[in-house]
């Protein structure tokens, strides 16, 4: 490998503009007119939404334009090399050796059926540039360097047999393996658990520093490029917003779409929002729970064989918000499923307002039916694509309600407008809308029947955190007019401080920590519920290094 | 995409439209119009015997000659179309309804159900169809009834496969989730929630189905185990007048080339149908 000269950048990006074609060959550009260095040994962020085209760029780099887009102008000199002048075999004699890159989701990027050292090593080897002997000598330091376990032997498993996070840092060893001058890091720890998120993320700045790589780090989220980035370069719809050091970005920031990113942004809030006033009835005695879970165990596999739910109890109230917050495998999802009917109980039980309910869906009435509704996570899938949004909010009035065809054309106008749509989107399919707008139409289409309760599961993790903020606000607008009740499933804490009246705190299984906000949220903490607050990046550029 | 244009499934399919596609389109028209009018457009009856010369050829009273008793072959090539195009459609509309039903059925119920149709399925895919055929209508006799619920059963697993596979993918979508969650009846899912999301690839498969089935009730015909005579049929045709070929006429080649055209242009239709609304896909760039 060639020392890098201080003077001259590793990677120059003069003017890239990148294009998606259709099929009658005309092109609407993703990307214009971007430029950028990378200086030896320093990390550039590139910052934005979903469709600001910053995973283009950083693809773009490697001289690749995914299927239906073409670079079509600009230069992207890696040294002295420009990488999109080059041929395909001259670009992937490059790529591996002289650029890196780590996707996303680490899961789909290993072959299940080689093990973990042949796929880390492939590159090296297959190029010539190190024997295998000398590949897995290197692999395992670079293991010993991001801190996997037993990095002697962790190559010789198979991807199934390590955790997501291991996966992710040994994707990072295999993008390594052949020192590449440039790392691009494209979303490398969105998939993950927050808890496990501060694990990669500090082995990757470890190794990162260690190796004085230059490296492109793209992402959504401020806080976390905080971290790890010198330079942040944000971008909205293709053009570059704002550039500038990192420090100056997150104090100082001089665009306004910056600014609204970083009020966006899922940091912890300085305090506790207000409490609300306990929930009084008419006559001022203490209200009853709208919804009861008692000691509910239950699983999937026959006879409950794989028991994602031990003794879990918890209360709802009308017009107040429950938040269930863990991570991925915590049971918060099969809770919602056990409270819809979706899923039946091994032992314990569900009551509304007293009244016990079935856990069969088909034995419980239309009214028990109606007073729980479900917003699920992804909008995508949960509309049907097939149908026109006046149909799929239309149908639950015609279920629940016998309306005639003219009141339920009446209804669909009142509850687009109650999610703030236009009322023309009746006559639209669900792909003709954006991911906010559809998560709208999942909102109006669980609260068609009027409901008491709503389960919403992880209903804004799909969404920009500009779009996610904006239907929080939906919410708890809706929950004030209507006074409906929310079990709100989140793995983002400082979502659901901001949300909840009360928390239940789930691992495993089982609830941790169970009381109202400012109960679960003072000190003295359970010590999980303590890990996943310190998990939660803070907008300042020192916070992962002054983690304990 | 531009948020304000209405899609349109039917005006895409129009402007998509090439040359293949419209003369086949042209040709499943003009079988269409033979099939309802035959009795207007047929010069003479099917049966009447006209010559006492067998194999004559093309003239003025007889367009396309006279087969092996001297009656009209165009008449007979035109009934022909009407009784094969039409036992096959209803044979692959009821195949279908049972298929789709039964294959909808077991993917969302799934368990014991799945696999009470599904191994009943198996077992009778395990016999090769034709075989089943003859001895179903060997002991029954052969009757358009008969002929029509035999091949439609047999067809019936063949779709039930399909469609159990396309059910399987479309029942974990969060969309049946929620219409669970709302208390909808089974029914209700498979016909409003399902059934349009596996339209296409269904519309395909009918269009496969129905060409077999002409193949499958020619080949049952050219055995005589098919359409009996004196009813024309386009494999009839074929089978009585095969031995023209020694005569050098083309007699026995009008129906085959009937087959082969009814067959070719519904599938190449169906290949056209299924490579644009693939096409179709939500293209966001």
């Amino acid at each position: 490998m060639r020392e890098p000269n201080p003077i001259t950048p590793v990677l120059e990006v003069k003017g890239l503009c990148v294009s998606a074609q259709n099929r009658k060959k005309q092109l609407t550009p993703i990307v214009s007119d971007i430029s950028f260095s990378i200086a030896p040994g320093k990390v550039t962020a590139l910052i934005g939404e979903s469709g600001s085209g910053k995973t283009t760029i950083s693809l773009a780099c490697l001289g690749f334009a995914r299927a239906g887009c073409v670079i079509n102008a600009g230069e992207v000199k890696l040294g002295d090399v420009d990488v999109l002048r080059l041929s395909n075999a001259q670009r992937r004699a490059i790529r591996g050796k002289d650029i890196a890159y780590i996707a996303q989701s680490a899961a789909a990027a290993f072959n299940s059926a080689l093990t973990l050292n042949r796929q880390v090593t492939e590159t090296a080897v297959i190029n010539g540039i190190l024997s295998q002997e000398e590949a897995t000598a290197k692999a395992i330091s670079l293991y010993r360097e991001l801190d996997l376990p037993e990095p002697e032997t962790i190559g010789d498993r198979y991807p199934h047999q390590v955790s997501g996070g291991q996966l992710q840092r040994l994707m990072a060893a295999m993008a390594m393996i052949c020192d590449p001058r440039l790392l691009i890091l494209d979303e490398p720890t969105t998939a993950l658990d927050v808890t496990t998120q501060i694990e990669v993320l500090r082995s990757f700045k470890k190794l990162i520093r260690n190796k004085s790589t230059s490296a492109i780090y793209v992402s959504h989220d401020l806080a976390v490029v905080a971290q790890i980035a010198d330079e942040v370069m944000v971008l909205k719809d293709g053009v570059e917003v704002e550039r500038g050091s990192i420090d100056n970005i997150i104090n100082a920031p001089q665009h306004e779409y910056t600014i609204e990113l970083i009020n966006a942004a899922h940091i912890m809030p300085e305090q506790l929002p207000a409490a609300r006033t306990p929930l009084l009835n008419a006559d001022s005695s203490i209200a009853l729970p709208l919804l009861r879970v008692e000691t509910v165990t239950a699983g999937y596999g026959r006879s409950h064989k794989y028991l994602a739910l031990h003794d879990v109890s918890l209360e709802a109230y009308s017009t107040r918000t429950i938040g269930v917050i863990g991570e991925s495998g915590s049971g918060k999802t099969t809770l919602g499923r056990v409270i819809s009917g979706l899923m039946n109980v091994k032992s314990g039980s569900v009551s509304l307002e007293g009244q016990p309910l079935d856990d069969a869906i088909d034995l419980r009435d239309r009214d028990q039916l109606k007073a729980i509704q479900f917003a699920f996570q992804m909008a995508d899938v949960a509309l049907n694509p097939r149908h026109r949004i006046g149909k799929i909010l239309g149908r639950p009035l015609a279920f629940y309600f016998d309306l005639s065809q003219q009141a339920i054309d009446n209804r669909v106008a009142e509850l687009l407008e109650l999610v703030e749509l236009p009322t023309e989107y009746a006559l639209r399919f669900p792909r003709e809308l954006s991911g906010g707008e559809k998560q709208r139409v999942n909102l109006a289409r669980a609260l068609a029947a009027e409901p008491k309760l709503i389960i919403c599961d992880e209903i804004t993790s799909a969404l920009d955190t500009v779009v996610a903020k904006s239907i929080l606000a939906l919410l708890v607008e809706l929950q004030e007019r209507l006074g409906v009740s929310y079990v709100f499933i989140s793995h983002d804490i400082s979502t659901i401080i901001q949300m909840a009246d009360t928390i239940a705190v789930m691992r495993e299984g089982q609830v941790v920590a169970y009381g109202t906000t400012a109960e679960v949220m003072t000190p003295p903490h359970h010590p999980y519920t303590q890990l996943l607050l310190d998990s939660v990046p803070a907008m300042r550029t020192d916070w992962l290094d002054n983690l304990a | 995409m531009k948020p304000n244009e209405p899609s349109s499934g039917l005006r895409y399919l129009l402007s998509e439209l090439t040359l293949t596609p419209i003369v086949c389109l042209l040709v499943l028209i003009a079988i269409i119009v033979v099939v309802l009018f035959a009795p207007f457009i047929a010069p003479h009856p099917e049966a009447a015997i006209l010559t006492d010369e067998s194999f004559s050829l093309p003239g003025e009273l007889m367009l396309l000659g006279s087969d092996f008793l001297g009656r009209d072959v165009l008449s007979r090539l035109i009934y022909g179309i009407r009784v094969t195009v039409s036992v096959a459609f209803a044979i692959s509309l009821i195949a279908f309804i049972l298929g789709c039903a039964l294959g909808f059925l077991a993917a969302v119920k799934r368990g014991w159900v799945d696999s009470l149709l599904s191994r009943s399925v198996d077992a009778l895919i395990s016999f090769p169809a034709i075989m089943v055929a003859l001895i179903v209508i060997s002991a029954l006799g052969s009757s358009i009834p008969v002929l029509i619920i035999t091949i439609a059963l047999i067809d019936s697993t063949r779709v039930f496969r399909v469609a159990r596979a396309l059910g399987m993918d479309i029942v974990v979508q969060d969309y049946i989730e929620a219409a669970k969650v709302r208390g909808e009846k089974m029914g209700w899912i498979i016909w409003h929630e399902m059934l349009p999301n596996a339209l296409a690839p269904l519309a395909a498969e009918f269009g496969i189905r129905f060409t077999y089935a002409i193949l499958f009730i020619s080949a049952l015909s050219f055995l005589g185990l098919g359409v009996q005579a004196p009813h024309a049929d386009l494999g009839v045709m074929v089978k009585e007048n095969m031995q023209g070929i020694l005569y050098e006429t083309y007699t026995p080649l009008y129906p085959a080339l009937c087959i082969a055209m009814v067959t070719l242009s519904v599938n190449l239709l169906v290949d056209w149908f299924l490579k644009t609304t693939d096409a179709e896909l939500p293209d966001e760039l």
